[in-house]
């Protein structure tokens, strides 16, 4: 019964992170069709930011303002720097420039920041709670996990519904023509979805890195498995990211928990293939005159 | 007030491929000018080359003095002018009432709910169904959001792309009698590009007759209508 409870909070708090991870590389893909490779480096580069901070002597709390804060800027740069010039191209052109942009990001932080094994501080405890004299796993951290990406997808989801800014996103994510003619000026709003897409990954990168271990490929594993939650909620859907991280992440820790551990990076793949073989759509696809 | 668009020998392409060939006419204040012709005439890239969407190799369009043809698409709505794309061009993953809020944004000045509410009073049909999904509209009802949409940002000049393609002719008529009281009530410019030339022609003011890229004809409406040799070569009634 305690294994049980355990592995299913583990799981919990583990699929709230790649739900996050997730929607990041959704919220790209249903505006740009871009799968964005190379969102784990650009978390990765976002808590390095951080870890110089707090190597600085300042505060947890200035330091993840800070990453989230590049994370904003380097998905608006990247967005207008590297993927811009190739739109109206072949899509697979962006696809590509985001697999080498995962590769020099990795180069460029093993050179500014040492390919090594750095500890990451947690603003809270990292000891599973107490709870009638039987230790559970859910920390302190782990709470904070679960009520950031619940607050981030909170805040995502009134900026979509209920601003003017958010419908204009949406307009331009449709259908990018007739936002033009409407007056939208849809470059900016890709630039703008880049960027909160970078906050999110980021976001996921500096809850991973909490009171764990970063090098240059910390977050590598995990565009592995956001990747594998997004496709599981349907591409297009940001509700589904969030549905498929949850998913993706209380299924590996079952595995993890009463299979064995070695196990989850083959779970991963298993769970991408059966959903691409028997719902190719994601779990949540519309009718598939979505885009018509 | 509406205003009057003016087009001077403007030419575009795709490529090697020449689709206006120095077009010239006039679209008065407040009258609706019919652009007719068959599939490849050069209608539509006309109506995006004026709109912003499609570059002007030559030749300038004026919107009562203001230059438009080096105009990003975007900046139109605000200068007055409403490009109604052919009824796909709705948001089908947004709700009706979200696809005439955008509408709004585009202009200058602020929002508020009596555009909405006159649009509604325009088009009862999308009042009844304001928080559905924009997917489920028939063809008809997509024509009137679309429509409906482009009032959202007060234009003083509309222009309207094919508002009868693939309707049941029932409903083209529907559709162009709203057409026709909106003319009137709304004191509009309209440019609106139709294949289906009789039932254009039946609220247009004026016609101008594309073939190839070129005006091959550009009289009142009733004039082109009476010219059985034209409608024959060109209109196809």
């Amino acid at each position: 019964m305690q294994q049980l409870l355990n592995t299913a909070l583990g799981g919990l708090t583990l699929g709230m992170v790649y739900a996050a991870f997730a929607l990041a590389l959704v919220l790209i893909w249903r505006s740009t069709r871009v799968v964005n490779f190379a969102q784990a480096p650009m978390a990765m580069v976002t808590t390095f930011v951080a870890l110089v901070i707090v190597d600085a002597g300042h505060s947890y709390w200035l330091a993840f303002a800070a990453a989230l804060a590049s994370g904003l800027v380097l998905g608006a740069v990247i967005e207008r720097v590297v993927v811009r010039p190739v739109e109206g191209g072949p899509e697979i052109n962006a696809v590509i420039l985001t697999l080498g942009l995962f590769i020099v990001l990795h180069a460029l932080a093993a050179v500014i920041f040492g390919n090594r094994y750095r500890s990451f501080p947690a603003p809270f405890g990292v000891r599973g709670i107490e709870v009638g004299g039987t230790t559970i796993a859910l920390t302190g951290f782990g709470i904070f996990t679960i009520l950031a990406v619940l607050v981030t997808m909170g805040l995502l989801l009134l900026l979509f519904q209920r601003t003017d800014i958010g419908l204009r996103m949406r307009a331009s994510a449709f259908n990018p023509e007739v936002a033009r003619l409407l007056g939208v000026r849809v470059g900016r709003m890709l630039t703008l979805g880049w960027a909160l897409a970078s906050v999110v990954g980021s976001l996921a990168g500096l809850l991973i890195a909490g009171g764990s271990l970063v090098h240059p490929g910390y977050m590598d594993s995990v565009v592995v498995y956001g990747f594998v939650a997004a496709v599981l909620g349907g591409l297009d859907s940001p509700f589904g990211a969030v549905v498929g991280g949850l998913l993706l992440g209380l299924a590996l820790s079952f595995v993890s928990g009463y299979v064995g551990s070695q196990l989850v990076a083959l779970a991963a793949l298993v769970i991408l293939m059966l959903v691409l073989v028997l719902r190719p759509g994601g779990l949540f696809a519309q009718t598939a005159a979505r885009r018509v | 007030m509406p205003a009057m668009l003016t087009v001077t020998d403007l030419a575009a392409g795709y490529g090697p491929v020449r689709a206006l060939d120095g077009v010239s006419f006039t679209a008065e204040r407040g009258r609706v000018t019919a652009v007719l012709g068959a599939n490849g005439a050069g209608k539509t890239t006309l109506l995006r080359t004026i709109s912003g969407l499609h570059r002007a190799e030559r030749g300038s369009v004026d919107l009562d003095g203001q230059r438009l043809d080096r105009v990003a698409a975007e900046r139109m709505p605000a200068l007055g002018l409403a490009h109604v794309p052919e009824g796909r061009g709705v948001i089908t993953e947004l709700t009706v009432e979200e696809n005439l809020r955008l509408g709004a944004l585009g202009r200058a000045g602020k929002v508020d709910g009596s555009d909405l509410e006159r649009v509604y009073g325009l088009f009862p049909v999308l009042a009844d169904r304001r928080a559905a999904t924009a997917h489920v509209l028939s063809g008809g009802e997509r024509q009137m959001l679309v429509v409906g949409r482009a009032l959202m940002a007060r234009p003083t000049t509309l222009l309207l792309d094919e508002p009868s393609l693939g309707l049941a002719p029932r409903i083209v008529a529907q559709i162009f009698e709203l057409l026709r009281g909106l003319v009137e009530s709304e004191s509009l410019t309209v440019l609106l590009v139709e294949q289906n030339a009789r039932s254009a022609l039946s609220i247009a003011h004026r016609g101008v007759v594309l073939n190839l890229g070129r005006v091959v004809a550009d009289d009142d409406a009733d004039a082109l209508a009476a010219d059985d040799q034209l409608r024959h070569a060109y209109l196809g009634f």
